[in-house]
């Protein structure tokens, strides 16, 4: 790493006038910017703004239609990621491009040029995880290691090349708070070696934290560049989504009604060899509440919403009771029967049929509610609704004829949860409710969400963005290693102790200055 | 049972196991990468009559063997263009690999229905070979029994001890991860699909000019497609296609032996020659079992196209 803070030597990256087409969207438009040396500078915008497309453009993914790019004060034409790395770009992609069959070191050694010593690579990775602070075990599978970990193993390996600009794409999204406070200083230490940094988020109050500069992008041009530390995040807000940014209003807790859904004792062996196994969960949510469960991925998410929404039926009927039900044993459609909506991860698959449309997918989960006569479709009234969710929930669409698989990722979501939110269940379970989806859209399901609470439904709500939990529950409990803690109400806690939870300590007694300076 | 029953017994096993060691091995490889030909069956039906026919005219075996995977190359390459570079469905191309290399082949081999080739000497290793009973089947063998245990310990080292084997790996595990670090995902799933051809190309000349040296039309006799199933049954580790292919030859060969006995017994004798494939997938499903080395081994993108972005 170079240490050269010199403010006369040429910008460590330049860009000017990058624009990238595709056939249907424009990407990028016009984009400049400039990163000097050892500086982080943050790419700031919503999703689909055109911030990872730019990204892959630096590092060789993709190719400019017009532009030009000059590094260390040449112009350069990144061929392939190769080349960038040649060049001295490392990269920390958001969808990490990690082995999981291989170890760590296979890993790490896949991405150096030549044919480095297996044994001597893992002594270096040692060395490189103890200087920044990033513990990792050189020798494990990557399948076994947790979502922080992996991220950790593609940082080192960037740092093991010696990177002069480090692009980090999203890279808190995954992690707890305290996992995210020590990658700053990892990223602070190496911008002080003259390491440069470009940090791609959405997160403004991080952005504000870490970075020195931001340019913000919005719908693929550059809308403004600034000093985080010297704006408001209501000013980045407003720059970035060209609009303020609506809060949503929680209203006092409604009156708490009868339970919706109960767990005793939910254990669960998971089929799946790399799966989490679940392990004796309580839990109860009440008509008119809505409780959160925080957690990093990986830690029985998955499991524990097949076993809620009955693809995986578990064997004891009573450790699973829905709506006054034991429904351990039912499958999907008798516990849809019994009044429960859900609404899975993967909206392409489990939540939606790809191919068909939107009205036929409405149909899917909706064909309680008066749509079949005489187990006749009633064509009409299930096109009225699926128009009438494309119409409330404001989702963007050649209209509900189209194919579900011809949706953006965010305007799918907004299908799907207007859809089960339409429907007025007894009790909804939703993971991730706004993953993927934009700002603006995120403030307007949530929304939906507490104005469905305030009508006596009873919301579960399973997510790793701890800020949405935060401000959508009553309740709040963390799931860790396939157990379940007790739920606190959201006046008695904060984001440090759920921080802390998260890592599967919510029964020892961590003294508060611990918990503040962690 | 005496000695030399044993004795030859083993024998048959081993040289009627050693063609599908040698094509399953070329699938592994090229599955490893992703890559998914189910054209076996069509490549050593073209390698079997390339060296059939050139072994003929040219009264070389080993001419004959390097013409087989020649034409298994060619074959594998076809497949290579229509998958890899136009991206076609791996599944489909495949099966019209096999009806086109069977079809093919019966075709160019109508001349050679009646020609036989002489018998090729086994070469006999000095001293092991004297050892009692193993001696025999395992140190008087024909030259490519021995390719396929080299073939095998390279495939072995390759693919976990050295670095292009890794690459390879990671490569039928996410192209798209491979192409994001700066590997040519395409290339190399190029180069495993040849290598694939050219074992299969091999396997089919072993067929046609070792093991039984004539041509009859449909000679490869779902060899192809048994291999295919040893490398996925195998959970892709050389050596359990290894020992999957020595028990489809060892029950082969049982079976052979007890028709051929003459011994008073009610059972089809239909069903005795389905028996070997059946006993080999019952035993190599027992043995894949196991979730987890299933998921450490297969191929993640196994049939899977992959065009990186422009």
């Amino acid at each position: 790493m170079t240490s050269d803070s010199d403010g006369d030597l040429a910008p460590r990256l330049e860009l000017h006038g990058i624009t990238k087409i595709y056939p249907s969207v424009i990407a990028n438009e016009d984009v400049s910017l400039s990163v000097k040396r050892g500086e982080i500078h943050a790419v700031l915008g919503e999703n689909g703004a055109g911030k990872s497309t730019l990204m892959k453009m630096i590092y060789g993914v993709a190719k400019p239609d017009a532009g030009e790019m000059k590094w260390e004060g040449e112009v350069v034409h990144v061929e392939n990621p190769a080349h960038a790395r040649s060049l001295g770009i490392g990269m920390v992609f958001q969808h990490f491009s990690l082995f999981e069959t291989l170890n760590v070191v296979e890993n790490v050694a896949l991405a150096l040029p030549g044919n480095p010593d297996l044994k001597q690579l893992a002594e270096q990775i040692t060395e490189v995880s103890n200087r920044y602070g990033l513990p990792v075990d050189p020798g494990r599978l990557v399948h076994a290691l947790s979502v922080g970990e992996r991220q950790r193993v593609e940082i080192i390996r960037c740092l093991l090349q010696n990177p002069k600009l480090l692009i980090m794409d999203e890279p808190t999204s995954v992690l707890t708070p305290q996992a995210v406070r020590k990658l700053f200083d990892t990223l602070r230490q190496l911008a002080d070696e003259g390491c440069s940094i470009l940090y791609i988020s959405h997160k403004l109050d991080e952005i504000q934290e870490l970075c020195h500069v931001a340019t913000v992008l919005r719908d693929g041009k550059v809308t403004g560049d600034c000093i985080p530390s010297e704006e408001t995040p209501k000013s980045m807000a407003s720059l970035m989504i060209g609009k303020e940014l609506p809060v949503p209003e929680h209203s006092a807790p409604a009156e708490l009604g009868e339970v919706r859904l109960q767990l005793k004792r939910l254990s669960k062996e998971s089929n799946d060899p790399f799966g989490t196994h679940l392990r004796d969960m309580e839990l109860e949510v009440r008509s008119g509440e809505i409780l959160g469960i925080a957690g990093v991925s990986g830690n029985g998410q998955q499991e524990l919403l097949y076993a809620l929404s009955g693809e995986i039926p578990v064997d004891d009927p009573d450790s699973i009771v829905i709506c006054g039900a034991p429904s351990g044993r039912d499958l999907p459609d008798q516990r849809r029967g019994n009044g429960m909506g859900f609404v899975p991860e993967e909206r392409l698959g489990r939540g939606a049929v790809p191919r068909m449309s939107l009205t036929e997918n409405a149909l899917l989960t909706a064909h309680r509610s008066g749509m079949l006569k005489r187990g006749m479709i009633q064509f009409d009234k299930i096109s009225a609704f699926a128009s009438k969710c494309i119409e409330d929930f404001n989702v963007k669409c050649g209209g509900a004829e189209h194919a579900a698989n011809s949706l953006s990722g965010g305007n799918l979501q907004k299908f799907i949860m207007g859809r089960e939110i339409l429907l007025t269940p007894k009790l909804l379970v939703v993971a991730q409710p706004t993953w993927g989806v934009d700002v603006g859209a995120a403030a307007f399901i949530r929304q939906q969400l507490i104005d469905l609470r305030n009508e006596g439904t009873a919301i579960l709500v399973i997510s790793e963005e701890l800020e949405e939990l935060f401000e959508i529950s009553d309740r709040i409990a963390v799931i860790a290693e396939g157990r379940i803690s007790p739920a606190k109400k959201l006046a008695d806690t904060n984001i440090d102790e759920i921080g802390v939870w998260m890592s599967g300590m919510w029964d020892q007694a961590v003294p508060a200055e611990v918990v503040a300076h962690d | 049972m005496d000695g030399s029953i044993i004795s030859s017994i083993l024998f048959a096993t081993i040289v009627a196991g050693t063609p599908l060691i040698i094509v399953a091995l070329g699938q592994l490889i090229a599955e490893k990468s992703g890559v998914l030909n189910l054209g076996a069956e069509g490549m050593m039906a073209m390698g079997a009559i390339a060296g059939f026919a050139v072994t003929l005219h040219s009264g070389n075996p080993w001419l004959g063997v390097l013409a087989g995977m020649a034409a298994g190359i060619a074959m594998s390459f076809i497949f290579a263009v229509v998958v890899l570079t136009l991206m076609a469905n791996q599944v489909a191309s495949g099966l019209a690999l096999s009806i086109l290399g069977v079809g093919l082949s019966a075709f160019i081999g109508k001349p050679y229905e009646s020609e036989i080739l002489p018998t090729v000497e086994t070469i006999r290793i000095p001293l092991l070979a004297d050892l009692p009973i193993i001696g025999g089947p395992l140190f008087n063998q024909q030259a490519l029994v021995y390719f396929s245990w080299a073939l095998f310990a390279g495939i072995a080292w390759f693919l976990y001890r050295s670095r292009p084997g890794l690459i390879l790996r990671a490569v039928g595990e996410s192209p798209s991860s491979a192409h994001s670090i700066g590997y040519h995902a395409i290339n190399i799933r190029y180069m495993a699909t040849l290598f694939g051809g050219a074992m299969a190309g091999v396997g089919g000349a072993f067929l046609s000019v070792f093991y039984t040296p004539l041509w009859v039309e449909g000679m490869v006799s779902g060899r192809g497609w048994i291999a295919i199933a040893l490398v996925v049954f195998a959970t892709w580790r050389p050596f359990r296609v290894l020992v999957g292919a020595y028990l489809f030859g060892g029950v082969m060969v049982a079976q052979l032996f007890v028709q051929g006995s003459g011994l008073e017994i009610n059972i089809p004798s239909q069903f005795l020659s389905a028996l070997p494939y059946l006993a080999t997938i019952v035993v190599l499903v027992i043995i894949s079992r196991d979730q987890n080395t299933v998921r450490l081994n297969a191929p993640v993108s196994l049939g899977q196209p992959f065009r990186p972005e422009a």
